[in-house]
């Protein structure tokens, strides 16, 4: 207390000192703010309980051909689409059609795991690639659409009988649901 | 809170207050005393019909948290319940749905009036920004608590419109599935919104206290646009603004209840009462009307730009819309503050309602539906009757060569005959063709696509049925202007409102005789009468 030189108790250079462990300080203080406003962001991503129900099992054998049936995968409808032998013909004919996203009818059959599918089973993931409405089946003759597969009422896409995008906004395909056989008749979903 | 405060506690609680919080004396210096423009109109009482509407839709929003269940299997069934068992439910619950709607009335007419008068330029710009900011926490508070109800609409809607964050390059799914809280529309995503619809009204209330230091600090604008330059520009709040907000709000409640009693859920869609199913889309999904002049720029892009998907274009377009408001500031460069005074930029800005109303409209009507066409549908279908049918393949020896291939078998055929048919695929294609036999064709003319289609098949059927073993057909869509056309139209202009005219009329356009003062115009000529 008795000499106040606070400055030239280190040497010349005691202001950049002080900088120091102002800039020391701050940078704590910034890493402890991020490090405590993170689990506060997080939260809200998917909980533990809702990532589980990410796997659907669905049996096929009940579905007749021409019939489809929406099984729900992680809260999402999902078409399981029994194709007749019309639509597999009009879809790997349209492989060479005019695409906005192109895609052969094969490779939207495939399982997740590379395997090849069947072409009589089509799982798509039903929510349209614009903004999400799930779309009407335009198979049915009750339905509009001009590509027989399905068509959104909410902003007009149409899709073919192999999902894919053929008219409207969508700017992609329907997305191919990851799915496996377990067997014959069944499928598992993710 | 500008100048000198004029406030004098009388009694000797008062006094003792005033010396350690002074409350009354902000209150008196705010709302009473405060000077405004004394050539104010009716248009100016907006403000105080806001802030009745955000103490509205707080108070109602509380009683109904008391009674509400955020939970999918409880949600709807709870706001009917509120409507119909919970004492005077009946009366709340209305209040606050019909109450969003007046709001949003009550903002538009407010944010025009400030274009209008160009409350936003200089010193304003804070004062318009804040403003802007409000009405962004309004749409989301909105959109949050559209989706509580839980009905059909509430769930389609809240899936729309996190699809359009989805749409954001990259971060988009991510920040999707952070909103949603899973991958799709649930449980979790009813529960936070259920928690944010509650938290954001306060905020909004925080921002309007801004809002109203700004407007306290720069001054009120009016209807000439121009500064008040001494005590005659002015009358004090009380009792001349007080009385006319008085006066104007009570005009409006009686809109206001005309809804909440008689047609409570004429603003509302049907859909909304059928319980939210998520694998079944109603067949059309809407915005509350004050989001569709939004929902409809949005939609507007069905073309690709460039690089960027007609998805992500809309959805780039739809917050530029609201955006380009923040900067709006900027972008006028006129120093004529009121349009009164502006007589191209006038004419305009009364396009630019008439423009906002069109696109609302839009929003809500079907994209695809055609408003006019430029001639008939019309279509031809030819068929051979009689002659001989050849079926002869066409082959290539690799796929690249086969478009190729093609072409040469079908320009070898039309040499031969008229009526021909190519079913064209590498892995086996087909050429068909009818030799001799007469040419028959039949032309039907429409009012409308479907109408086509129908008379079309028919005459195929007939054509089928007469032994034809195929059918030609020529279609004649002519030109439709359809709702998606007028949106683009419209959209533009929205744009060029903002962005072209507002910078460049203010540099080109010859503005009238602006009046020296605010008192000359409104006491100049009582003056004279007297």
């Amino acid at each position: 207390m008795a000499e106040a030189k606070p400055a030239d108790a280190h040497g010349a250079d005691g202001e950049t000192r002080r900088d120091f462990i102002f800039i020391a300080a701050g940078s704590v203080a910034a890493v402890g703010a991020t490090a405590t406003a993170w689990p506060f962001i997080d939260q809200m991503n998917p909980a533990a309980d809702t990532r589980a129900l990410a796997v659907t099992e669905v049996d096929l054998s009940a579905i007749e051909v021409g019939q489809q049936v929406k099984a729900i995968w992680q809260g999402k409808p999902v078409f399981v689409r029994h194709r007749t032998a019309a639509e597999i013909a009009a879809a790997q004919r349209d492989d060479y059609a005019s695409l906005k996203d192109p895609e052969k009818d094969a490779d939207r059959i495939k399982q997740a795991d590379g395997e090849p599918g069947k072409a009589e089973w089509l799982i798509l993931q039903a929510n349209c690639t614009h903004l999400g409405c799930v779309p009407l089946p335009s198979f049915d003759p009750a339905y509009k659409g001009q590509f027989g597969g399905w068509f959104c009422p909410c902003h007009g896409s149409d899709f073919d009988t192999s999902g894919r995008i053929r008219g409207g906004p969508a700017p992609i395909n329907l997305r191919v649901a990851p799915f496996v056989y377990l067997n014959d008749t069944t499928i598992r979903i993710g | 809170m500008s100048g000198h405060s004029t406030y004098e506690p009388k009694s000797g609680f008062t006094r003792w207050l005033d010396k350690r919080l002074p409350i009354v004396r902000l209150t008196h210096d705010s709302f009473v005393a405060y000077p405004t423009p004394r050539n104010l109109n009716y248009w100016w009482t907006f403000g105080a019909i806001l802030s009745l509407c955000l103490v509205v839709q707080i108070v109602t929003g509380i009683v109904l948290a008391m009674h509400y269940v955020p939970h999918v299997d409880h949600a709807f069934d709870s706001v009917q319940r509120i409507k119909r068992d919970v004492p005077f439910g009946w009366l709340i619950q209305p209040i606050h749905a019909v109450g969003a709607s007046m709001f949003f009335l009550a903002v538009y007419i407010h944010m025009f009036r400030g274009l209008y008068y160009g409350s936003y330029k200089a010193p304003r710009e804070v004062l318009w920004i804040l403003g802007c900011l409000i009405y962004a926490l309004m749409v989301a508070t909105g959109f949050l608590g559209y989706t509580l109800p839980w009905g059909q609409m509430s769930f389609w809607g809240a899936t729309v419109i996190t699809s359009i964050l989805g749409a954001i390059p990259f971060v988009g799914e991510p920040i999707q599935t952070w909103i949603a809280g899973g991958a799709a529309i649930d449980q979790p995503t009813l529960n936070r919104f259920f928690s944010l619809h509650y938290l954001l009204p306060f905020v909004i209330a925080g921002v309007v206290v801004l809002h109203i230091w700004a407007l306290h600090e720069v001054g009120q604008n009016n209807p000439a646009g121009i500064e008040v330059k001494s005590k005659a520009d002015t009358v004090p709040f009380t009792p001349h603004a007080t009385m006319k907000d008085l006066f104007a709000t009570s005009i409006f409640l009686i809109l206001f209840a005309v809804f909440v009693f008689y047609m409570p859920d004429a603003l509302g869609h049907a859909d909304n009462y059928i319980r939210a199913n998520p694998v079944q889309t109603p067949p059309e999904i809407v915005p509350e009307w004050y989001l569709l002049p939004f929902y409809a720029i949005l939609r507007a892009f069905d073309f690709n730009i460039g690089p960027i998907d007609s998805r992500t274009a809309g959805v780039i377009a739809m917050f530029a819309s609201i955006g380009v408001l923040f900067v709006l500031p900027w972008l006028d460069t006129s120093s004529v503050r009121s349009m009164r005074y502006r007589p191209a930029a006038r004419q305009f800005f009364l396009i630019f309602v008439v423009v906002s109303c069109v696109l609302g409209w839009c929003g809500g009507q079907s994209p695809g539906r055609v408003l006019t066409q430029a001639g008939d549908y019309s279509g031809t279908v030819r068929w051979a009757e009689g002659g001989q049918l050849i079926e002869q393949p066409i082959a290539a020896a690799s796929e690249a060569e086969y478009p190729a291939a093609s072409r040469a078998a079908v320009s070898a055929m039309r040499e031969r005959t008229e009526m021909l048919l190519a079913n064209n695929s590498p892995e086996g294609g087909v050429l068909r063709a009818v030799i001799g036999g007469t040419p028959r064709s039949l032309e039907v003319r429409a009012d409308t696509r479907e109408e086509l289609d129908e008379k079309m098949s028919e005459a195929k059927r007939g054509a089928f049925s007469q032994g034809a073993p195929f059918i030609l057909v020529d279609k004649n869509i002519p030109f439709e202007f359809t709702v998606t056309r007028l949106s683009q139209l419209m959209t533009a202009y929205y744009f060029f409102f903002f962005l072209v005219l507002l910078p460049l009329l203010g540099l080109i356009e010859k503005p009238n005789r602006v009046p020296d003062t605010i008192a000359k115009p409104v006491t100049g000529q009582a003056q004279g009468a007297s």
